[in-house]
């Protein structure tokens, strides 16, 4: 079928073949993505627009400055950083897994396949300590008058502007809707991550099964290369709406 | 599909080194454009813990984090994805409907500001005074939070 590849472009409109030069699965996994970006564009741009409506926002170097197994010490965007650098390198390792699929290298596909699946894992692993973090914390903040013990949750924000109160600086409820935007897109962006692993779990199996090897290509590997590399693309923006500024 | 996909192998003429080549050259631009996001993250909290932050400067550092971001959303978009590899009529239909996005985040945030200046005005009817001094000390028992979200630190109410 070498006919396909030595047809000039001009010739793609005139029947016969995909005028885009793609497949159908891999053109629809394109426009799934758009509409998803979309989804998470509407998601981010909201939230903007309350934290623009107040006069003060949490301060992102404060509320996640923790790491694991490092007590109280403060280490502003130590941690998030660190899961960035895991779904980056992971991302990584899903574009060698698609390289190899193209050399038809079963083998060479399962190998970055496992890591990519380790990646995913490990990032949600770090979300979720993030989120047991935030939820089980005891922040002092000051409540009609009264110092109460208060975590990060959808009801709770302990992170609004500091006051002095008995010669003490201590910290007010700040706006109520940033534990709900927090939550609800890094969940959703974390859904996102738990869906792509469960995929490419999927992917590694039918790779061990030869199916791709019995079909004579491993276009699967590369829609789910797709998926994988929008869900870090997406961090991208939630770590820079979140975490940056 | 098989027809489609001796097409699309056909497409990838890099050979097989210097596409390894340019996954991990990728990855390193991905990484150091992370890490100068940072350092400009922790040069943004170093200046708000000073006396006297610098309000614009702060402004132009998380200007620049956009753009650093931008950017690295081209380099996974375009080499990680291969959409620079397709053909460009496939390219537009994705890249054109997000165009969108110019419109979307100048509305909204716009928008956003301008709840915020109402609320600090009561709709325009009076000045808003900016806090300077935001640790001053609160012997009230009233320190504005409200069940409702609509919390105002108490030190405005003087």
């Amino acid at each position: 079928m070498t006919t396909a590849t030595a047809q000039p472009t001009t010739k793609l409109w005139s029947g016969g073949k995909s005028p885009f030069n793609v497949s159908y699965g891999k053109l629809m996994m394109w426009y799934f993505l758009m509409s998803d970006a979309f989804t998470f564009g509407a998601f981010l741009i909201s939230y903007g627009t309350i934290r623009f409506s107040v006069n003060a926002w949490a301060d992102p170097n404060y509320v996640f400055n923790a790491f694991p197994f490092a007590g109280h010490a403060n280490l502003p965007l130590a941690f998030v950083s660190l899961m960035t650098f895991i779904l980056i390198l992971s991302s990584v390792t899903m574009v060698l897994a698609v390289h190899e699929g193209h050399k038809m290298n079963r083998k060479g596909v399962e190998k970055w396949l496992i890591w990519t699946i380790l990646g995913g894992f490990a990032f949600l692993a770090c979300q979720a300590w993030e989120w047991t973090h935030l939820i089980m914390g005891d922040k002092e903040v000051l409540v009609n008058g009264v110092i109460e013990k208060w975590g990060t949750t959808v009801t709770h924000n302990p992170w609004g502007p500091d006051v002095m109160f008995n010669g003490k600086e201590v910290a007010t409820p700040g706006p109520i809707a940033f534990g709900g935007y927090f939550f609800g897109i890094t969940g959703f962006h974390g859904f996102h991550v738990f869906s792509g692993v469960v995929i490419n779990i999927i992917m590694l199996i039918q790779t061990r099964m030869k199916i791709f090897e019995n079909r004579g290509h491993y276009e699967m590997i590369e829609k789910a290369g797709l998926y994988w590399h929008f869900v870090d693309l997406v961090w991208v923006f939630v770590f820079l709406c979140f975490y940056l500024v | 599909m098989s027809q489609v996909a001796t097409a699309e192998a056909g497409h990838h003429h890099h050979d097989d080194g210097t596409q390894v080549k340019r996954i991990w050259k990728t990855f390193w631009i991905l990484l150091i454009i992370t890490i100068i996001e940072l350092g400009i993250g922790l040069a943004i909290y170093t200046i708000h813990k000073g006396d006297s932050p610098n309000h614009l400067l702060v402004l132009m550092f998380k200007g620049v984090v956009c753009i650093l971001t931008l950017a690295k959303a081209f380099y996974i978009v375009g080499v990680f994805m291969h959409l620079g590899d397709e053909i460009r009529n496939m390219i537009m239909t994705i890249v054109v409907p997000l165009l969108l996005f110019v419109w979307f985040i100048i509305a909204f945030l716009w928008d956003g500001d301008a709840w915020r200046n109402l609320r600090n005005t009561d709709a325009g009817s009076r000045i808003y005074i900016e806090e300077t001094n935001k640790k001053t000390s609160i012997p009230s028992t009233d320190n504005g939070y409200r069940e409702d979200g609509t919390n105002t630190p108490a030190q405005k109410k003087d």
